[in-house]
């Protein structure tokens, strides 16, 4: 069957789709963060970016809950601090800025979705925290585009460029 | 935030509501100062080729980079041109999806990559999994969208049913369907959706649901209306629902927008037709359906979604 195309997440989502404690997969762990620029090297202010990981052991295989709902009024309550969801989702705030909360993955990488306003198809890419032999086929100034930089002792930088000399490498599954 | 130097200015011409300048549009007046200035200062203010400006000069107005004065807000003869041309040099080509480089959607130009995508296709990839929702993640009163506040909302109550399905036809059960829309007078509960539409305190506009096991959603909402956007001069968007949808892997993942049949803004619209494939386009366009139709009640629409992208093989196996 054909697929049903791709369209923009718009800047209207924002009553939707991010909720509170989207960016907190886990406490306790590690932090990443960075921010979100367009070709002008411009933060972007109203970018969704989805973040899907393995646990610290590696596994993959998730746990409801990212969205648990409280069921006397519906609102959204949040993981319940047991479960490893392994999913995250984050705005970017007026500076296009975003945060993370989450456990190191045990393969070494964290999957991010971009969304955003004027990109009619989604992008993927990958936070590395470690080396990985994928990064080596890369020409070396383009593979740095996917390591996060250790600001210190579990803190983490990474910013996503969708544009311009320092654009990220964003990745095709096929 | 960039430098500004402020060169030279000269005034808007003065006009009575009604009177002399009336007829005269906005966006020629602005040029006409534009010129004005760009005579009295000898620069030439052209430091870019943006689309805008080559616009201007195209139309005998004076060429001037974003970044100055104002921009000219171009019209929509202009927007239709550019996605004629493009499906012009696309005709019969397939393509799933829309370019991530459409000009005619404005905001596309600084937000696309100019580097090829990388592929990568390795079978241990976190991406050939997913999240997985489950029953904690909605409730009972998600998927209506008439029932979230303490009255009825205005507009034309409206279902839309549908089922999700991966490449091969196999049904996506248990995940999570999202969408958000406009009210029926075209306004969001959104800061920045100032146009002068109503708000109605009745109607939020966001609905969830797990697919069932035959891989089907539904809804219960009401007509979004259309409305304008700043993309060109008079741009307005068709009525749509927006939706996300996840599949069994994070490679599926789907954000798009649903449209309802026969809506004249069809051919102005550059987000529908960045998606250059006359086929493609069709499939983000629900059907009526009067069987969905509900006496004295609702209408009803059917809008199937199939998923792109690769998935583990060993994860369908196991559904």
């Amino acid at each position: 069957m054909n697929p049903t195309p791709s369209q923009t997440v718009g800047p209207f989502y924002g009553y939707a789709l991010p909720f509170p404690g989207g960016g907190n997969i886990a406490l306790g762990g590690i932090t990443v963060h960075g921010r979100v620029y367009d070709g002008a090297g411009d933060p972007v202010p109203d970018a969704l970016l989805e973040f899907w990981q393995a646990d610290p052991a590696g596994g993959l295989s998730g746990a409801p809950g990212t969205l648990r709902r409280d069921p006397v009024d519906g609102s959204i309550i949040g993981r319940n601090g047991v479960d490893f969801t392994g999913f995250g989702r984050v705005p970017t705030d007026a500076d296009g800025h975003w945060t993370l909360r989450t456990l190191d993955p045990g393969n070494g990488y964290i999957s991010v979705c971009v969304f955003a306003r004027g990109l009619l198809h989604h992008l993927y890419t990958r936070i590395y925290l470690r080396h990985d032999a994928f990064l080596d086929a890369l020409p070396p100034e383009r593979g740095r585009t996917l390591v996060a930089a250790e600001e210190r002792e579990g803190v983490y930088r990474f910013d996503i460029h969708l544009q311009g000399e320092k654009e990220t490498v964003f990745l095709d599954f096929g | 935030m960039k430098d500004v130097y402020i060169v030279d200015a000269v005034r808007t011409p003065f006009g009575r509501h009604g009177g002399a300048l009336s007829g005269v549009r906005p966006d020629d007046l602005a040029a006409h100062v534009v010129r004005a200035l760009v005579e009295r200062t000898g620069q030439d203010s052209v430091d870019e080729a943006s689309p805008l400006s080559a616009s201007a000069s195209a139309r005998g107005w004076p060429s001037y980079s974003k970044g100055s004065v104002m921009s000219t807000p171009l019209p929509q003869a202009d927007i239709d041109l550019e996605i004629a041309a493009i499906r012009a040099a696309r005709e019969g080509a397939q393509a799933h999806h829309p370019d991530r480089d459409y000009a005619p959607y404005r905001s596309t130009a600084l937000r696309h990559p100019k580097q090829p995508l990388v592929p990568l296709k390795d079978p241990e990839a976190a991406e050939l999994t997913g999240p997985v929702f489950g029953v904690t993640d909605v409730t009972a009163l998600d998927a209506d969208l008439t029932r979230q506040h303490l009255g009825e909302p205005m507009g034309e109550r409206i279902t839309v049913h549908g089922r999700v399905f991966d490449r091969h036809g196999r049904p996506v059960r248990g995940q999570l369907v999202e969408i958000w829309q406009a009210n029926a007078a075209g306004r969001y509960p959104h800061q920045r959706d100032d146009h002068p539409a109503p708000l109605d305190p009745n109607f939020t506009g966001v609905g969830r649901c797990l697919t069932d096991d035959d891989g089907g959603y539904a809804f219960t909402t009401i007509k979004p209306g259309a409305y304008p956007w700043r993309n060109h001069l008079n741009a307005w968007r068709p009525a749509h629902i927006h939706f996300s949808v996840f599949g069994t892997a994070f490679t599926q993942r789907l954000v798009t927008q649903m449209y309802f049949p026969g809506d004249p803004l069809f051919p102005y619209d550059p987000i529908l037709n960045s998606v250059t494939d006359e086929r493609a386009r069709q499939r983000l366009v629900a059907a009526y359906d009067h069987d969905l139709s509900k006496p004295e009640w609702s209408l009803g629409y059917r809008w199937d979604i199939v998923l792109d992208g690769p998935a583990a093989t060993w994860m369908e196996e196991g559904r």
